[in-house]
């Protein structure tokens, strides 16, 4: 067993090996390097068409048309393309987007960056339980509402929202709606037939392909268009710019269809490594599982252990490579925005942990996992203050604290 | 994050954890933080009949650096009378421990610590 462990499958995952050997072929003298933008030789004839057939794999993951899918650089570009670009096009519709406070920051920052702009920006609350409802975007729409993004899975705590009947309210008042999907994609079904979604975005690198390559559907039926953030050569019909990357496409696109293929027997692994997680630790005293239990992705859990301080133990966890949060804002002290969304005190932040599993786990790294936590929790609560007090009945609430 | 070795060693082996009667007149205890901020210290020192700390306690809900911040902090007053205890500084604590300027504030807490720790013994001997 290599120790550290991984259990921060939502931060990133390793490269499949299957991925990594067809992106290979695409790099060198002998293989497949030319500019897929190329008309006049057989090099950009043969890199064009192994693009177009990962544009289809990515299609197919989604069940979409792959002339619905541009290229992008990550989800991040995805998201930013599909916010603004759909704010700036349909600015003489209205002014208004609908989003939620537990997005991505790749989501909350394009909308304060519209809101600088001029345009007004709702942030639902989701409930206790982390879902964002088709009744609480109902109930935020306006007059002038002219997008609403709402992510699939939310990425430190697992939630799955309810895309489709928050994309049956969207269609019937035309209104476009764009999805975060760079959580749920591969892992759980996408299908842009059945689901009303106008804009969706995806990462490569959250499903076992590289970094530095994602994908944003653009929906046809109804014709959704965008104003360009990059501009250059026209490539991708416009809507963004920049020469093709092979063999980051064809990464994503050979990833894209690995996922499909192996989705339904990967889920079921998935969902016993995190029951036999939770059925481990759940014992402890004071310990709980953040957002809703069953509507979640099948390898995350993110857990609180009430009076023990999140930072330290992840530090006494060392053989375990696991967050308290988003990768993206680990380096803040602040506690996690999600969870305190969800109604958790900032004390209950700051004792939560995100344990996210996937392909190259195992049973094996699920039990070290247990006996590392256990040992760890009650070490670190003989250590605590709020422990002694907690077990004494005392209310920490109605403690006077000196905050500092 | 990479942590000293210092604080490595107090994280791994805490010095004086424990609990002391805070009804005791000899006892001082001094609790400071916040569980909102992630930290919270409880310091506790025992005074013999010449005013001089011979025992000393802690427990801290926090990070690593809290941790070893404190359990430092239990090691350094054994020994000494209660105005050098008050004379300990935050900067003394984050030197021993090399703490990053991000973690300047658990060193803070550990002396804000002691002196509140010092000042419950006096009040009480005042009221004695």
């Amino acid at each position: 067993m290599n120790k550290p462990i991984y259990f921060d499958y939502l931060a990133t995952t390793p490269t499949d090996p299957r991925v990594a050997n067809e992106m290979m072929k695409c790099l060198s003298m002998e293989g497949n390097f030319g500019n897929p933008a190329s008309r006049s030789h057989v090099f950009g004839w043969k890199a064009e068409e192994a693009v177009e057939n990962a544009r289809r794999q990515v299609a197919d993951l989604i069940n979409a048309d792959s002339r619905e899918i541009v290229w992008t650089s990550g989800a991040t570009e995805s998201d930013n393309l599909a916010i603004k670009g759909a704010a700036y096009f349909y600015k003489g519709k209205g002014q208004h987007i609908l989003t939620s406070s537990i997005e991505h920051k790749a989501v909350l920052d394009s909308c304060r960056q519209l809101e600088r702009e001029g345009y007004e920006v709702t942030y639902l609350e989701p409930g206790s339980d982390g879902l964002i409802t088709p009744d609480l975007v109902a109930n935020g729409l306006r007059d002038d509402t002219i997008l609403v993004s709402i992510m699939h899975a939310n990425n430190e705590i697992g939630t799955v929202n309810d895309i489709e009947g928050i994309g049956e309210i969207t269609r019937a008042k035309g209104v476009i709606f764009h999805v975060d999907a760079a959580q749920s994609a591969g892992k759980v079904e996408i299908d842009m037939e059945k689901m009303k979604v106008d804009l969706l975005s995806l990462s490569a690198h959250k499903m076992y392909g590289p970094k530095g390559i994602g994908a944003l559907y653009v929906g046809r039926k109804p014709r959704i268009r965008l104003q360009a953030l990059i501009h250059g050569g026209g490539h991708e019909r416009g809507m963004r710019s920049g020469t093709l990357a092979t063999h980051q496409i064809v990464g994503m696109g050979e990833a894209a269809n690995i996922a499909m293929e192996e989705m339904e027997s990967e889920r079921d692994r998935l969902i016993s490594l995190r029951e036999r997680l939770w059925s481990g630790v759940k014992d402890l005293e004071a310990v709980q599982i953040n957002g809703d239990f069953d509507q979640r992705l099948p390898g995350v859990l993110n857990i609180s252990f009430s009076f023990v301080e999140g930072e330290s133990l992840i530090m006494s966890l060392k053989d375990l490579a696991i967050s308290s949060g988003s990768a993206c804002t680990s380096a803040s002290l602040e506690p996690s925005y999600v969870l305190r969304a969800l109604g958790l005190s900032d004390e209950l932040a700051h004792s939560s942990l995100r344990f996210s599993f996937g392909r190259f786990s195992t049973e094996e790294d699920v039990d070290l996992a247990i006996e590392q936590l256990v040992h760890s929790v009650e070490k670190l609560r003989d250590l605590s203050p709020l422990w002694d007090m907690y077990k004494d009945g005392v209310d920490l609430d109605s403690v006077q604290w000196a905050a500092h | 994050m990479a942590y000293s070795d210092k604080v490595l060693d107090h994280y791994e082996n805490p010095r004086n954890v424990g609990k002391m009667d805070v009804e005791k007149k000899n006892v001082g205890t001094g609790m400071v933080g916040a569980p909102a901020c992630g930290d919270v210290m409880r310091l506790q020192i025992q005074v013999d009949d010449d005013g001089v700390i011979e025992d000393a306690k802690f427990k801290t809900y926090g990070c690593g650096s809290a941790i070893a911040s404190s359990s430092l902090l239990t090691e350094w007053v054994k020994g000494k009378r209660l105005d050098e205890a008050e004379e300990i500084k935050n900067s003394q604590i984050a030197e021993e421990l090399s703490l990053p300027p991000v973690k300047i504030h658990c060193s803070v807490l550990a002396e804000d610590a002691i002196k509140a720790a010092v000042a419950d013994l006096r009040q009480k001997q005042i009221e004695d």
